[in-house]
């Protein structure tokens, strides 16, 4: 038994290795999950004069897609948001335009389709902060009282749409 | 460290001198100053703290680099946000705790000491201490060996080996 000891201990170190050669280094746990959404105020694409706060969405479950017209990941999972937004299984999306100008998302989102409820501008990127966004695309959910629920990190297509939001939506009722 | 400290010196002793001459400089008087000449922030102190808080942070694009370091569009809006803050009248520590409610303590170079974080801190002891253990047992196994038992056929054996030159 004893000289198998060096071995086992061996061996549970590689297994911690191999687990995190696996992980994914940008999937940062949010502190913001079980707590209450940023709030703020910033005038939507296509209309300047209308302004959208998260309180706008109080009292249903909502999604905050963070994305940018110049982001390549973004195009790829814009197809599932137009497909979730088309066959209204999904809860309404907002789209928050980071850090890239506004003509460019306005024009983007005419030429692909919007599948977006609304979409605020966050030109200085400073929303963007106080969510603790690090990259595009990020998608929360939030709940029917403004709490955090999810944070996933990059683009969405159906395996983490079915694996990952299709069950916690569920939890929450949606 | 006496590097870091020198280097620090240096720092300071020349912002201490080129700015003031920077900042005299009357500048509707001399066109023909570079604007690149023109100090990059307004204040001296700040932008100290500011650097030496931001070696501290992690950016979070470029998640190895420190955020003082980090090219990033969104580490540089990052320093400025911290700008801001210092500018508000806020301690390093309100910064600090500014950042980390958004980004977790991901952000900070040097993880506080907390229950999650304990076997972090003091993995690398217990595994010292274990080494230490297993050292000073070999050891105490050494010193106390007081020799294998031989008997006379095996001395025999033995004796035969040398004599046998080839």
């Amino acid at each position: 038994m004893k000289r198998w000891l060096p071995l086992v201990f061996f061996m549970v170190l590689v297994g911690f290795f191999a687990k995190g050669l696996f992980l994914n280094p940008r999937e940062v746990p949010s502190p913001f999950i079980g707590k209450a959404a940023p709030t703020f105020s910033l005038p939507v694409v296509g209309d300047a004069q209308t302004a959208f706060s998260p309180a706008d969405m109080k009292g249903q479950i909502w999604m905050l897609n963070v994305w940018a017209p110049w982001c390549v990941s973004c195009r790829v999972e814009h197809k599932l948001l137009m497909a979730l937004a088309e066959s209204r299984t999904a809860p309404p999306i907002v789209g928050l335009n980071w850090k890239d100008k506004t003509r460019e998302a306005e024009q983007l989102l005419a030429r692909t389709g919007n599948p977006y409820v609304a979409v605020p501008d966050d030109l200085s990127g400073r929303v963007g902060i106080d969510w603790g966004v690090t990259g595009t695309p990020e998608t929360y959910v939030i709940d029917r009282a403004g709490i955090v629920r999810l944070k996933h990190v990059g683009p969405i297509d159906m395996d983490v749409w079915l694996n990952k939001f299709v069950p916690k939506l569920k939890e929450l009722g949606a | 460290m006496t590097s870091r400290l020198i280097q620090q010196g240096l720092l300071t002793v020349f912002l201490a001198f080129s700015l003031p001459i920077l900042a005299n400089e009357p500048a509707a008087a001399t066109p023909a100053v570079s604007p690149t000449a023109q100090p990059l922030f307004a204040d001296v102190a700040i932008e100290a703290r500011l650097t030496h808080l931001s070696r501290e942070l992690r950016c979070v694009v470029c998640q190895n680099e420190a955020l003082v370091d980090s090219p990033a569009e969104l580490a540089g809006d990052m320093r400025q946000e911290i700008r801001d803050l210092m500018t508000a009248g806020k301690t390093d520590q309100e910064v600090l705790s500014f950042l980390t409610s958004r980004y977790g303590d991901f952000v900070l170079f040097r993880p506080p000491f907390k229950p999650v974080t304990y076997l972090l801190w003091v993995g690398p002891f217990v595994f010292l201490g274990f080494g230490v253990l297993v050292w000073f047992m070999a050891l105490r196994a050494r010193r106390t060996f007081k020799g294998a038992p031989v008997n006379s056929a095996q001395l025999a054996a033995a004796a035969r080996l040398l004599e046998d030159k080839p």
